[in-house]
């Protein structure tokens, strides 16, 4: 008998775009020196009082509306009482369903394997974040850092069928969450966090019955998207076995479990009659705002455009396959790049191939991002500028390409102080072509205009004599022609 | 006592025509609080290395006050009263405490109070019981406990309070004082060790009603570290204060100050009840009409315990900070976070505490909240509405504050348990606290020697009117400016 895997995410990102944290004064920027950015509210002193930080409303509204969500009348916080030590407070200031948050109910279309997949969106809440804990062998060291970073939870319903899906879903939405400029949604950092929750249902029933639906298994902190397809994978397989081994009872049960990276397992935490109860209640210190209609026009007309509307611009615009689009679209600021490229007058075909070849490959090379990278669009411009005025030829313009990473040097001074600049002017070539041409009487009487390659010689002699500036196809044109007449 | 007795007014003249010096003024406060902590045990903290500033148009400069001990105060310990606080030394002040400070405010001492504001005895502080100095067998009430203890026996013209339930205004009755909390936001809480955050009151004690004007004129205004804070600059409750009620419409509430509700009244309370009403005749004398009102007697026995439900909610939640992992003193010993923290709250808190703790914790579970914490929160909005209404019709409620003089160090010291006949004459100021109305009590006779007091609260924003006709019926009784017998 096969299964249906019902899967849903809580989609956890970092808008790491604001100025501030989203309660506190203190700088919201990545730093790898601990407990840099605090103040007192980030470490709950005694006496200190949350600060709605407007920029994250309006950050968590604009994801809401491209969510399809409904937004609410009025902000409400909530605190949600528990003891850890990376909470420093005792509860976190977050957003439940009633009253409602920045958004809920809307859904998303995303492409999975060249089709086009909705899932639905329960709601989207506006966080702080906890402290980052690092366990070490005998001690836990805390960085405050992170506490109050304003965080983006996503809560999807339970519409996957598959890790694929899943795993599409959320490169769609770190690319959304990229263009939108709220977050570099980079995991490497920690600013994407997953829980998962996986359940498999007989196939031969109704999906649309709750009644029919499986066991829910919630797996918390994956926080890679491989992880999130190898964690969907192993308990699509681990709950598989255990309706096929007649331990479904048993084995499957409503719980919360972890991602165990090392063993690419997921292990068991807490089961729900251990559910913690988070004793919710509205923040008194924040009164409750009203969003007028004026503000939520104004961000929505401020929704910039997203990748999937800008993939369309390359393929109709500006002729780019598809393949190259999505390739260029995918992170918002290699897009940036290209399209900065695009604006100084480069042809978009050509900067598209620089961009998607050597480029990327370049970054993926050396594993660093476009913001590390030394050449700017100005420079791309000027090397392409260069190679099609034909000053350098288009193998020089690679190795021009590897000095300027390598020298950080501009391409411009990199011709010029390397003496690079071809020669393209007719008049100075011919001088050289008859010089050849004088100089090599016996060559030319074994030159047969049948055999194409008999012209690489005389070519040679030419290159030699310029140190191989010479424009390769005027040369070649303009000799062809006199060993073409001289031999007739 | 040769300056401490005086009103701020004289000590400001006498400051400013060189009559006495800061310095001086200092001394004597000084002296005076090693004096009464030796007596009645009014202080957590003197701080005897207190300086002098320059004297300027300020009438606050140059002068000593005490700051209550659940205020932050940059270098200066401030304990909340809590062994959880022992030995910590704030980096950072209140907002209102800063204000004082600009207006050149001395602070000499920080005051004892029931244990982070929750008690209204003064005799569960971490440093011992405070003592009344009209009388050393009875208690100060609390929970500002040392700021009336002290300023009543003349040891500077004022200190700051808090007030959550009647933190304020009961003490100062209990000691003949002036109590007055404004409109909730008008001082920033920013800094104030929370007790209840919705509830939560800053305000002064003082021995006049001009001094309350003028020190609260000091302390308010809005702060960007406080999002429920107001902009008042347009209100000066000194200015405000004519003296002139001629036409000014009061009212009592017959459930509350009637005798026939007190079958079993102590002669103590009749006492008390029977001076009110002669006080009623006063107001009339002074040009005010005062009407009798009635309002829902089951919403008004309601009170009491609504207080219970949201303050100790609010307070389990807001003290989820006292961990002992950031600040205070860190329990060792233990091999994991859990037992660590356990321990400090163990150790750190008060069996009166905890047993709140418990309670707020019990009614914020979800399967208790909408029984206990959400019906609280809507007989809350009940009570303020009931009371709006009468704003509607009269400029402020007169109603007698508590059962009688203060109580005797020997009755129950947790005033959550209360006797069910006058539990609403003893608790109705947290109607203050609900509507976050301004509210100030003034003394109005004695009654077996002690004194009594009456309260006089008006609607949200309209602080300058409720002081003003304080400031009337103080002039027309004899108890302006009184120290406490004992201590003369």
């Amino acid at each position: 008998m096969g299964y249906i895997a019902m899967i849903g995410l809580e989609m956890h990102c970092e808008a790491s775009e604001t100025n501030t944290k989203v309660f506190s004064g203190a700088r919201n920027s990545y730093s790898v020196t601990p407990n840099e950015n605090i103040r007192p509210v980030d470490m709950a002193f005694p006496g200190i009082l949350p600060v709605v930080n407007k920029e994250a409303v309006r950050m968590a509204l604009m994801a809401s509306m491209v969510l399809n969500c409904k937004q609410p009348k009025y902000m409400y916080f909530e605190r949600k009482n528990y003891y850890y030590p990376d909470l420093p407070k005792g509860y976190q200031l977050t957003q439940e369903t009633k009253p409602i948050p920045v958004g809920i109910y809307g859904y998303v279309d995303y492409e999975c394997n060249g089709d086009t997949k909705r899932v639905r969106v329960n709601n989207l809440h506006l966080e702080e974040d906890a402290a980052s804990s690092d366990h070490l062998y005998d001690t836990t060291i805390i960085d405050y850092n992170r506490a109050g970073v304003p965080l983006l939870e996503l809560v999807t319903e339970p519409d996957f069928r598959s890790a694929d899906e899943a795993v599409a879903f959320l490169e769609h939405m770190r690319t959304v969450y990229q263009y939108l400029g709220i977050s570099e949604a980079d995991s490497k950092k920690g600013q994407i966090r997953c829980d998962v929750n996986i359940s498999i249902m007989d196939e031969s029933l109704d999906p649309e019955e709750p009644s029919n639906w499986g066991t829910k298994v919630e797996v918390k902190n994956v926080n890679s998207f491989g992880g999130v397809r190898d964690c969907i994978n192993y308990e699509i397989k681990r709950q598989t076995k255990a309706k096929e081994e007649g331990t479904y009872d048993t084995d499957v049960i409503q719980q919360t479990r972890r991602w165990d990276e090392e063993s690419g397992t997921t292990i068991g935490m807490r089961s729900k009659v251990d559910a913690i109860d988070y004793k919710y209640f509205v923040e008194p210190n924040i009164p409750k705002f009203k969003l007028t209609d004026e503000w939520l026009d104004e961000i929505r007309k401020s929704i910039p455009e997203l990748a999937y509307d800008r993939k369309n611009r390359y393929i109709n615009e500006y002729g780019l396959s598809e393949y190259d689009s999505n390739i260029l679209v995918k992170e918002k600021k290699i897009s940036d790049f290209f399209e900065d490229t695009v604006k100084l007058g480069t042809d978009p075909k050509e900067a598209c191939n620089w961009v998607n070849g050597m480029i990327l490959s370049y970054l993926n090379y050396n594993m660093i991002t476009i913001d590390e990278f030394y050449m700017t669009p100005d420079m791309l411009h000027d090397l392409i500028k260069l190679i099609d005025d034909k000053t350098i030829s288009s193998k020089q313009g690679k190795e021009v390409f590897a000095k300027c990473l390598e020298e950080k040097k501009e391409p411009v001074s990199i011709v010029k102080d390397e003496g690079m600049m071809q020669i393209t002017d007719e008049s100075s070539i011919e001088a050289i072509v008859d010089e050849v041409l004088a100089e090599q009487a016996e060559a030319i009487k074994t030159y047969d205009p049948a055999n194409p390659k008999a012209l690489d010689y005389f070519i040679g002699q030419v290159m030699k004599k310029t140190r191989g500036k010479a424009n390769p196809s005027t040369a070649y044109k303009m000799m062809k022609e006199k060993l073409d007449n001289m031999t007739k | 006592m040769k300056y401490m007795n005086k009103s701020i007014e004289e000590l400001h003249e006498l400051l400013k025509n060189g009559e006495v010096t800061s310095k001086e003024l200092i001394e004597e406060s000084l002296e005076l609080s090693h004096e009464v902590q030796d007596k009645y045990n009014a202080f957590v903290t003197i701080l005897d290395d207190a300086k002098e500033v320059p004297i300027t148009d300020n009438l606050l400069s140059g002068i000593p006050c005490g700051i209550k001990d659940n205020y932050s105060t940059k270098g200066i310990l401030s304990t909340g009263s809590s062994n959880t606080l022992k030995d910590y030394v704030p980096f950072f002040d209140a907002t209102a405490y800063t204000k004082l400070k600009d207006a050149g405010a001395i602070m000499v001492n920080k005051t004892v109070m029931d244990e982070f504001g929750m008690g209204g005895t003064g005799t569960t502080g971490h440093t011992g019981v405070v003592l009344n100095p009209w009388d050393k067998t009875r208690m100060c009430a609390g929970s500002s406990a040392g700021s009336a203890c002290a300023v009543a026996a003349g040891v500077y013209p004022y200190a700051t309070g808090s007030d959550t339930g009647d933190s304020i205004r009961k003490p100062a009755a209990y000691c003949g004082i002036v109590g007055y909390k404004p409109t909730y936001g008008m001082i920033s809480r920013y800094g104030l060790f929370p007790f209840a955050s919705s509830l939560d009151h800053l305000g002064v004690l003082t021995r006049s009603v001009k001094d309350a004007a003028i020190v609260v004129d000091n302390m308010k205004g809005i702060d960007k570290n406080d999002m429920t804070s107001w902009d008042s600059s347009n209100i000066n409750l000194t200015k405000a204060l004519t003296g002139d009620v001629k036409g000014k419409k009061l009212c009592f509430v017959r459930e509350i100050t009637d005798l026939d509700n007190y079958k079993n009244a102590s002669p103590e309370l009749k006492a008390h009840l029977e001076n009110y009403y002669k006080v009623l005749e006063k107001c009339k004398e002074l040009g005010m009409e005062v009407d009798e009102v009635s309002v829902d007697r089951t919403l008004l026995n309601a009170s009491a315990s609504v207080y219970v439900v949201i303050s100790c909610a609010e307070a389990t939640s807001n003290m989820s900070n006292l961990t002992g992992i950031i600040f205070g003193p860190r329990s060792e010993g233990f091999d994991n976070w859990i037992d660590m923290v356990k321990d400090y709250r163990t150790k750190g808190f008060s069996s009166l505490i905890k047993r709140r703790f418990v309670i707020g914790s019990y009614v914020l579970q979800s399967q208790n909240q909408e029984r206990y914490f959400r019906n609280a929160q809507r007989v809350r909005r009940l009570l303020v509405d009931a009371w709006k209404d009468l704003f509607k019709k009269y400029d402020a409620v007169i109603l007698p504050v508590g059962i009688g003089p203060a109580k005797h160090l020997d009755a129950d010291k947790d005033m959550l348990s209360n006797d069910l006949e006058t539990v609403t004459l003893d608790e109705h100021l947290q109607i203050g606290n609900y509507g976050g109305f301004p509210s100030i009590t003034i003394p109005d006779g004695f009654v077996d020697g002690m004194p009594v007091g009456v309260n006089i609260t008006g609607n949200c924003y309209d602080d300058e009117n409720v002081l003003n006709i304080a400031y009337a019926l103080e002039g027309a009784m004899e108890y302006k400016n009184q120290i406490a017998k004992e201590a003369e």
